[in-house]
């Protein structure tokens, strides 16, 4: 083995990989945590626009070190935790929240090459990451001793086993246009088509998986879990401090990873569509994370634009709108899609 | 290589720990987990057998185990739901109504 | 060596969290510490070259089954829960049970004797990936059994409801 031009004895490569391995880790985690802290920012600016507002204007230039010091007022604050709650569960929830978010990063790949895991079951381990992330929320909301979070956790662990269905539904049809679960290995299969994007073949697939993602991760228009103006913050009323941080930070995590799988699944992750580079041949030069950002900011750019216009649901509707149209929706997808893959191999 | 024995063994106790919880515990609930205990040592073992056998057949076994705890699993929780609602009860010698 | 040292410490954690599963006072604690059993099962199972099962196996047992175990205990009277007592009167019965069945079983592992081995080698399930190998199995050898399990959660589904719904 050969690295910068020292040879490394051998014996000696296993050491090489796991320090290799720990510097990738440390790269995806601190540039997603910058991201969630820009991801804050950019939703109150992006939302206060929207209503003729402002958004953040004091610190710093157009308060651009304002998740700066939202992060250092939250890390200072006193850690509360209420008289009669479990302490060990309370304190364990939302570590679980945030390692649940963090750990779907490990299969995402960021451009052709760069993953920390390149695993043969990535989209199986996200969906069993974010059924964990269901976990976070219910210890939370039973460990409080309040009221409001209970309602908030049991809604929650409701809507996300609903909402996981059509969720797991919607991206077998991906699995079987692709016929691997191996997420890079999803987008070389989209490029063997010239349309380059499952997203034309499985619009209906990617409707359902964008409404079922909106609901996994709580985000308006389906958050009855928090629901701030009737359960004053849901599951994490109680929490303050950096826990609270933590869950903030998870909420955001979840949004960027849902986003990714998204990107990664249909609309061909760091690659163009082929008849997109046969018409501009020039945009080849750009490098593919830069498209894969690209994608990724739309995503959460349509979190922003759905939480600024749409209102939330009532939970018999939530419930209704998951079972009776998201689930038949996804299996009819699934029947068409199979049909078509059998006719046209 | 680890030997086959050792799972088999883990399996083993695993499974005996189900059991003596199944019988010693008074809260239905919990002996419904100690259920789903002894499926998951009896699932331990056949991923074994499958392995070291190179035969996939005990890993597919696997799933129509998984299939079945889930079934037993709903229909558990809801005979346990409609005990609560009815007699308030979730030991197993709070219900006498059959003593003579 | 290091394989079995993994094993070991698999071995016993594992021991460990089931003992802590049936002894537990407050259901809740024992849903969670269920939690982490079903995570080292499928870390056990990725160990076994078995990486399909270990994803099926967070998601279904870890992710549905297990949530609705935390479900129905939340609902449920946990102040009247910690105060009683944990173990029926006939705890000494069931314990020898126990042993009984351990003694037994421990006498039959000697008595053991690997049979013929199949086609699927590590080799091969890397080959053509664990999903597809699992998959092809599935949907030829097991096509009967597969249909009645879809039939059997049916039958669950429409029993779970039946049973839970209120009657007025």
């Amino acid at each position: 083995m050969n690295i910068f031009g020292f040879s490394v004895p051998a014996g000696y490569e296993f050491i090489i990989n796991l320090v290799i391995l720990l510097i990738k880790i440390g790269i995806v985690v601190g540039i997603t945590m910058l991201h969630v802290l820009y991801a804050t920012y950019f939703e109150r600016k992006v939302i206060g626009h929207m209503q003729i507002r402002l958004g953040p204007m004091r610190t710093g230039f157009h308060g651009f070190l304002q998740p700066v010091a939202d992060g250092l007022k939250l890390f200072f604050k006193e850690d509360i935790i209420p008289a009669q709650a479990d302490r060990t569960v309370f304190k364990i929830a939302p570590v679980i929240f945030v390692f649940a978010a963090l750990s779907s990063l490990a299969v995402v790949p960021f451009f052709d090459g760069f993953v920390i895991a390149n695993v043969n079951i990535a989209l199986l381990y996200v969906l069993a990451m974010s059924s964990l992330g269901a976990y976070g929320v219910i210890m939370a909301g039973w460990a409080s001793n309040s009221k409001y979070s209970f309602l908030g956790g049991l809604r929650s662990s409701a809507q996300v086993i609903s909402y996981e269905v059509a969720l797991g539904l919607s991206l077998v049809g991906v699995m079987l246009m692709a016929g691997s679960l191996n997420l890079s290995e999803i987008v070389s299969a989209q490029q063997q088509h010239w349309y380059g994007m499952f997203l034309f073949p499985q619009c209906i697939g990617y409707f359902v998986f964008m409404v079922s993602a909106f609901a996994e991760t709580n985000r308006t228009p389906f958050d009855l879990p928090e629901a701030e103006s009737e359960l004053v913050a849901g599951y994490f009323v109680e929490y303050s401090g950096m826990r609270f941080a933590l869950y903030y930070a998870g909420e955001y995590i979840g949004m960027i990873v849902m986003s990714s799988i998204a990107v990664l699944c249909y609309w061909g992750g760091w690659t163009l569509p082929p008849f997109l580079l046969k018409a501009l041949p020039f945009l080849a030069v750009v490098p593919g994370i830069v498209w894969f950002l690209l994608k990724v900011y739309f995503h959460i750019f349509l979190y922003y634009w759905v939480r600024a216009t749409v209102p939330r649901y009532r939970y018999d509707q939530l419930m209704g709108l998951g079972w009776k149209v998201m689930i038949p929706l996804a299996l009819a997808n699934i029947v068409v899609t199979s049909v078509v893959r059998y006719i046209v191999p | 290589m680890v030997p086959l024995e050792w799972y088999i063994g883990l399996s083993t106790v695993l499974f005996v720990i189900g059991v003596v919880g199944f019988l010693i515990r008074r809260n239905i609930l919990i002996m419904l987990m100690s259920i789903e205990l002894m499926l998951n040592s009896v699932n331990i073992s056949l991923v074994a057998f499958s392995h070291y056998l190179q035969d996939l057949r005990g890993q597919v076994l696997v799933f129509f185990i998984i299939t079945v705890a889930a079934a037993e699993a709903a229909i558990g929780l809801a005979i346990l739901i409609s005990l609560f609602r009815n007699k308030e009860a979730v030991h197993t010698d709070e219900m006498t109504e059959m003593k003579g | 060596m290091l394989p079995k040292i993994f094993f070991g410490y698999f071995a016993v954690v594992m021991v460990v969290l089931s003992l802590l599963i049936v002894t537990r006072k407050n259901p809740v604690h024992s849903v969670l510490w269920m939690l982490a059993l079903f995570f080292h099962i499928a870390g056990l199972y990725l160990f076994l070259n078995a990486e399909f099962l270990a994803a099926v196996q967070v998601i279904l047992y870890a992710g549905a089954i297990l949530v609705l175990f935390l479900f129905v205990v939340m609902m449920l009277n946990l102040k009247e829960e910690v105060m009683g007592e944990r173990f029926g009167k006939e705890w000494p019965v069931g314990i020898s049970i126990g042993a009984f069945i351990l003694v037994l079983f421990f006498f039959t592992i000697n008595k053991f004797s690997q049979g013929p081995t199949g086609q699927y080698t590590i080799e091969r399930i890397k080959a053509e990936t664990h999903t597809k190998a699992i998959g092809s199995v599935l949907y030829t050898e097991f096509l009967l059994p597969f249909e009645i399990a879809s039939l059997i959660l049916l039958i669950a589904i429409v029993g779970a409801i039946v049973l839970a719904k209120k009657t007025k």
